[in-house]
């Protein structure tokens, strides 16, 4: 199925909920709105047409002058060989779709059901982008409300190191951050 | 039977155990939680598993990653193209040609550069070269893994002559920086060409080395075979890529099915995981890899068979590529300092590990706006813990030493 095609199933079948679709250039993709986000994705995995089994990769982005963060799902539909078993599965067709979300309170439903993979890319997002994707299955309640578990930082890290706006800390847990920072005197 | 034998030979310590109860299953033991890592041998760099054990058995497995986590993407937001090709190297250390070479691609097609095929040929070379050398280094740990201390030695012998390759085209033997977006930093060795011939002859019989050695070790088999099976359903669910995914039967290559680069002008074969009495396809005139009794599509010994098949194939496609050699340029005429146009690109690679992707934002300006590493150990490692479940303790370093870990990229 061609990209053009997959897009107006899609706007057919959803409306509003594509907000946009490009079919042109490197990465073709639509973006979703973010509250029916779980229905679209079910529908990319579950419809034959569609078909996509394996989502590759969630990359957040942070759009500060749109002021809006984004999680971009890159999937792909692999199909197996027709007939004989022994051949090569192929690649049916690739799509991206993105979610946007506002950038103070940044919520996306989470896609971990649908896609296992998804579950540790979304703590990596919530992790270095701060985006919480709403029924994570591994969830922890702290005083930044429910959010996925941080993955590569460690638990009590401040803040999200892939904003735009981020400064590194003066120091993690007695530990100087920066090498500017006088080691004769206590850290704060 | 097992438990009663425990009692016999042990009759003081367990002399207040009810050993009818014990066979009736009605007797309380207690759960305990174990660390495993981030320090532990066999999980290959610093990785900790958290164990939910019940005496030998391993109820449930959480891992605990980012004890290597350096911020790459970070730093990709901040850096030049090609100043980010010697934090890929950084990556998964164990490949870093494969590495550049994914990201070269990647800058490649986003700014639309044509490499000349001279530089297209070397790189093949190389990617493959280093895919022989990434599979060396996984194997002789998995051995090691398994408790057999030989065939490492075997093996990091053999990489040695792949590194002193590296080494006279790059001067690095582990992080080479070699492969740049355009083309590769320098043209090859006068005498490159023989010495990688020769390497090849004398590497061609060693993988049937390996398999007397540790494929077919009858207690190899025992503790591999049939452990950590992994279904293709939950492996495309999962996101597995490389010989994970290649073991549950799914014949997926992106040097096939995607035919990346100059990939479809060579001839060669991608194994996949069958049952026991299968017979894996290698090149012509090789000794056959036929699976022996017990093992399962989609187990441990299929994945660390595979890496062997492929090494295989992989000198096969380094001769190829050798033969057809053209002359001409080692690298295209590209500017200095790289203007990313305002697109996005994602681009994943096959790596020895699986398929190493790059989302890249370009604003415009030569430093891009987004940098994400799509790692293949990542996505690997994320299906320990449904796959280490209900299994014993012992099979938990034969899993994990089979999925092929580097933590470097998984933390990135």
């Amino acid at each position: 199925m061609s990209v053009e095609e997959i897009g107006s199933v899609l706007s057919e079948r959803f409306g509003d909920a594509i907000i946009e679709f490009v079919a042109a250039g490197l990465h073709p993709h639509a973006v979703v709105a973010a509250g029916r986000w779980h229905e679209v994705a079910t529908f990319l995995r579950d419809d034959p047409r569609m078909g996509f089994n394996m989502l590759r990769s969630v990359s957040g982005v942070d759009r500060q002058a749109q002021n809006e963060l984004e999680a971009v799902y890159d999937l792909i539909a692999m199909a197996p060989p027709e007939g004989s078993r022994e051949g090569f599965w192929a690649a049916r067709h690739a799509l991206a779709v993105k979610v946007r979300t506002e950038r103070a309170n940044p919520h996306i439903p989470s896609v971990a059901d649908v896609w296992p993979t998804a579950d540790w890319h979304e703590r990596e997002a919530y992790d270095l982008l701060g985006i919480v994707f709403d029924g994570h299955p591994d969830p922890v309640e702290d005083e930044a409300g429910r959010h996925p578990r941080r993955i590569l930082c460690p638990d009590d890290w401040q803040g999200h190191a892939l904003r735009k706006d981020y400064v590194f800390p003066e120091a993690y847990g007695g530990i100087p951050g920066r090498s500017e920072i006088d080691a004769s005197k206590p850290v704060k | 039977m097992s438990t009663r034998r425990t009692l016999q030979s042990a009759p003081d310590l367990l002399a207040d155990l009810d050993a009818e109860a014990m066979d009736q299953g009605k007797l309380q033991t207690e759960e305990m939680l174990i660390n495993m890592g981030p320090q532990h041998p066999s999980t290959h760099g610093v990785l900790r598993l958290v164990l939910r054990t019940d005496g030998e058995m391993v109820l449930e497995t959480t891992p605990h990653i980012g004890y290597l986590h350096r911020c790459a993407e970070k730093i990709g937001e901040s850096v030049a193209p090609y100043q980010y090709v010697p934090y890929t190297d950084r990556l998964d250390y164990l490949s870093a040609m494969n590495n550049n070479h994914a990201w070269s691609l990647t800058i490649e097609k986003l700014c639309g550069i044509q490499v000349p095929e001279r530089a297209s040929t070397i790189r093949i070379i190389m990617a493959e070269l280093n895919r022989i050398a990434s599979h060396l280094v996984s194997l002789g740990t998995y051995g090691l893994d398994m408790g057999a201390f030989t065939p490492f030695l075997y093996t990091f012998r053999e990489r040695e002559y792949i590194l002193d390759l590296f080494e006279a085209v790059c001067g690095a033997r582990l992080t080479y920086s070699y492969i740049t977006p355009g083309g590769v930093t320098d043209d090859l060795t006068e005498d490159f060409v023989d010495r990688c011939r020769a390497f090849l002859d004398y590497f061609v019989p060693k993988p049937a080395e390996y398999n007397q050695l540790l494929s077919y070790n009858h207690i190899f088999i025992e503790r591999t075979a049939g452990v950590g099976v992994i279904s293709p359903r939950d492996a495309i669910a999962w996101g597995l890529t490389g010989t994970c995914l290649r073991a549950t039967g799914v014949k997926w290559d992106l040097r096939k099915c995607l035919a990346y680069d100059i990939y479809d002008r060579f001839e060669f074969e991608v194994p996949v995981g069958l049952p026991e009495g299968g017979v894996m396809p290698v090149p012509p005139g090789m000794p056959p890899v036929v699976v022996p009794a017990g093992v399962v599509v989609g187990d441990s010994w299929t994945r660390y068979a595979l890496r062997i098949v492929e090494m295989y194939w992989s000198a096969h496609i380094v001769r190829q590529a050798l033969d057809r050699l053209p002359a001409g340029e080692y690298r295209a005429k590209v500017p200095r300092t790289l203007k990313l146009p305002e697109a996005e690109i994602y681009f994943e690679a096959e790596n020895p590990r699986g398929q190493l992707g790059f989302y890249v934002v370009g604003n415009g300006t030569s430093i891009p706006s987004r940098v994400k590493v799509r790692g293949p150990c990542f996505n690997n490692l994320s299906i320990v813990s449904h796959v280490c479940r209900d299994c014993l303790l012992a099979d938990i370093p034969a899993i994990v030493g089979s999925i092929d870990i580097v933590l470097g990229e998984v933390d990135r």
